[in-house]
């Protein structure tokens, strides 16, 4: 303390200070009656006013500022150093911080800290654990061009066969793109039958199914180019095609009508299938082939099964749903969980719905904001892929069950009106009203796979998904097995492309950097 | 039950302490001499400390491969040293400058930064304050503690820097170190040496960890890490 009051000037403070000192304890009634005038008789410890003029306020305030610094105790003093400290504020400014001039030398390379696997899970101080979602490319892999392509919501004018083979439309042609040789072959061309209002390759992707405007499909031999046999049936335009994974074609056409057509038989229809009241738009059979699922432009979905019409219960189909407000075009299968079923709505309806359909309950469903044109499961991950329209042409892709959107994938310039994923499920094509066809990696790629064909072995016998997995070279005929008809997959990768191949006949490629501007000359030779 | 378990686990700690003791016991005639302690034995106790302390660190904090590392017993425990050459040389020059600074009572605080090599940020700090006795280095007068206390105080750091890796974040990415010395400014920089700056954490958070004190030195330990919760 006295140290601190060497100076002249404190000196004096301290010398009236001194006097003062008994007022810090508050006991001396002495000092009170001799420094504030007293007006409240007998009041020692009461609040009181003092009189200003006979306050020092100057000597006040320093005795206050000391009195503050005087209270600290060694203690407190100690106290404060450690707060200093470790806020490492101490010393700043204060110290010289020097350091060794070189330096200890890096860990060797490659070296791992092994206590990674000690103190993985550190409790008290948890380092966020990243949100590992995978890198999902925004542009699409490549962009051919689909000159001719017909923008019309209710047709199915793409598929991907289980060959590797992309099977599309425009206008009055079928057109086959190897997707592994990028090679490209001219199917069909009608003539006054056309356009082709949809295509559909059979589980074994050597034959394919064409419907036509003029009600007519077609069966095709995609390797001899040959049509196979026709098959008649409808009054009007066949918009949808769905193979049960068997011999039997399922047609939908504008004549509400669905017919399932067994295509090995002279007499091929096994039933018709009545309950739409406009034109069935969509169609899809069920992994197992046991059940069928229907959409039509009546905004209605309904869920059949295999053995309808032959059957007589009180309604024709197993389920009908009413739930969407528009047309029903989008329709896609769970891969995983059976009997889910995934379906969207048109424009005035936008949603994508998921149902239960052992029970018809709608599970779940979201509100895209915009029409939804098709949708595609990921065969890998829980994940489903949906087209869209108005406005942002964009394709989404959704984390299922959560429905988190995990990416919009926009550049197509109109609605995205099909879909169709590749055989090994890492690749989705999609075709959009601007004549594009686009390849977009939405599903992961199969560098980082952990051998998806491997574990899907195991369980390719099962009953829930009545599909073979072969490989590629014990690969049978298996179309031509009739009761026990497996659903090939063929799962080795897809060969790299050079997306710079020039491609004969109408689907000519695209600057990838610049996927709008579409190079005048191929579109015209290509004619 | 309870008391059983409290019982046993003192008596461990007893054999422990008893283990410690004998060597010196063993030197009878030293054992006066040893209470008393001198500036430059503090600065040798001291340097000694910082030794095994960043070695300690080093190793628990897997800043280099655990097989570079040799056993050592010491202070009553097993302690590693590293014996990667490179690291060795730049630890003993550093703690040999130390002790001459902590003799002259000029080594304000020690600090092993451990940095990202990638991005170069500061992940950990590890502080050490040193206060040191002005009178012991003015007057040159000796302090008294026995060399078992001294020996626990380090006993309990090094052990608190063992437990430190189940609460400090896991270094996910390639590490390196350096050694940061505070000295007064009016102090002279030894050839080799630089100035740096103070290497900080942003909005770290901060762990005291026991002191050492040798009556003439007294060491604060505390860690600094980044923590992004």
């Amino acid at each position: 303390m006295a140290k601190v009051l060497q100076t002249p000037t404190k000196s004096v403070l301290q010398s009236r200070w001194s006097e003062r000192l008994p007022l810090r304890e508050q006991s001396s009634p002495d000092f009170l009656s001799r420094k504030t005038p007293r007006n409240t008789p007998g009041c020692n410890n009461d609040r009181f006013i003092p009189a200003r003029k006979n306050v020092d306020m100057d000597l006040a305030t320093l005795l206050l500022a000391k009195e503050n610094s005087v209270a600290a105790s060694p203690k407190n003093e100690e106290y404060k150093k450690q707060l200093a400290g470790n806020m490492l504020r101490e010393n700043d400014g204060n110290s010289r911080i020097l350091s060794f001039s070189s330096k200890p030398p890096p860990p060797p390379e490659g070296f791992e800290n092994p206590r990674k696997a000690l103190y993985t899970q550190n409790v008290t101080s948890p380092v966020k654990s990243k949100k590992m979602f995978r890198h999902i490319p925004q542009a699409p892999e490549r962009t051919l061009d689909a000159p001719e392509l017909l923008d019309d919501y209710y047709l199915n004018l793409l598929d991907w066969s289980s060959t590797n083979i992309v099977a599309i439309a425009l206008g009055n042609t079928v057109y086959l793109w190897d997707a592994s040789t990028s090679s490209i072959e001219e199917l069909m061309t009608v003539g006054d039958e056309g356009p082709v209002t949809s295509v559909c390759w059979a589980p074994d992707g050597q034959y394919i199914a064409v419907g036509l405007n003029n009600a007519d499909v077609q069966l095709w031999d995609s390797q001899s180019l040959r049509q196979v046999r026709s098959l008649k049936g409808h009054s009007a335009r066949v918009g949808a095609l769905a193979w049960n994974g068997g011999p039997i074609l399922s047609t939908g056409g504008r004549d509400n009508s669905i017919i399932n057509h067994d295509v090995r038989i002279r007499e091929h229809i096994t039933s018709r299938m009545i309950a739409h009241e406009q034109e069935v738009c969509g169609l899809k059979w069920a992994p197992g082939g046991q059940r069928l699922a229907s959409g039509g432009n009546d905004n209605l979905l309904h869920i059949w099964d295999i053995a309808a019409g032959s059957t007589q219960g009180p309604t024709p189909y197993l389920h009908r749903m009413d739930d969407h407000q528009a047309a029903v075009k989008a329709l896609a299968w769970c891969p995983f969980q059976a009997n889910l079923l995934a379906s969207g709505g048109g424009t005035a309806d936008r949603c994508i719905k998921f149902w239960n359909t052992s029970t018809g309950a709608c599970v779940n469903s979201i509100d895209t904001q915009s029409q939804v044109c098709a949708l595609q499961w990921s065969k890998h991950e829980k994940e489903i892929v949906s087209s869209h329209g108005f406005s942002q042409n964009q394709l989404c892709l959704w984390k299922y069950p959560s429905m988190v959107k995990m990416t919009e994938l926009t550049g197509h310039t109109s609605r995205v009106l099909h879909l169709a994923q590749s055989p090994d499920g890492y690749t989705v094509a999609s075709a959009a009203g601007d004549e594009t066809l686009r390849f977009w990696q939405v599903f992961g790629s199969p560098d980082v796979a952990k051998v998806p064909a491997k574990v899907k072995l195991t369980d390719s016998r099962s009953a829930l998904h009545s599909r073979n997995i072969r490989s590629p070279r014990d690969r049978v005929n298996l179309h031509r097995q009739t009761a026990s008809y497996a659903f090939c997959i063929r799962y080795d990768h897809r060969p790299s492309v050079d997306p710079n191949t020039t491609l004969e006949g109408k689907i000519t490629t695209i600057n990838p950097e610049n996927p709008g501007i579409v190079d005048p000359f191929c579109k015209t030779s290509s004619k | 039950m309870l008391r059983l378990v409290v019982t046993l686990r003192s008596s461990s700690v007893e054999a422990q302490l008893v283990s410690v003791e004998q060597p010196t016991r063993s030197m009878g005639t030293a054992q006066l001499t040893r209470d008393i302690i001198t500036l430059k034995g503090s600065a040798a106790i001291v340097s000694e400390f910082f030794c095994y302390a960043v070695n300690s660190i080093l190793f628990q904090r897997g800043i280099y491969p655990a097989e570079n590392f040799a056993r050592v017993k010491k202070y009553g425990l097993t302690m590693l040293i590293c014996e990667d050459e490179r690291v060795k040389t730049f630890i003993n020059t550093v703690t040999k400058q130390m002790a001459d600074w902590l003799e002259t009572g000029s080594l304000e605080r020690v600090v092993l930064v451990v940095a990202s090599i990638a991005s170069g940020e500061v992940l950990e700090r590890w502080s050490f304050n040193i206060e040191t006795d002005k009178e012991v280095t003015e007057k040159g007068i000796a302090r008294e503690k026995p060399d078992k206390e001294i020996m626990t105080d380090i006993q309990g750091v090094m052990r608190q820097i063992t437990s430190s890796v189940t609460f400090l974040p896991h270094l996910e990415e390639p590490c390196t170190f350096d050694l940061l010395v505070y000295t007064p400014p009016d102090s002279k920089v030894p050839p080799l040496w630089g100035e740096s700056d103070a290497r900080l954490i942003n909005n770290p958070q901060v762990v005291k960890l026991r002191s050492v004190d040798t009556k003439v030195h007294r060491v604060d330990a505390m860690v600094a890490y980044k923590f992004d919760g």
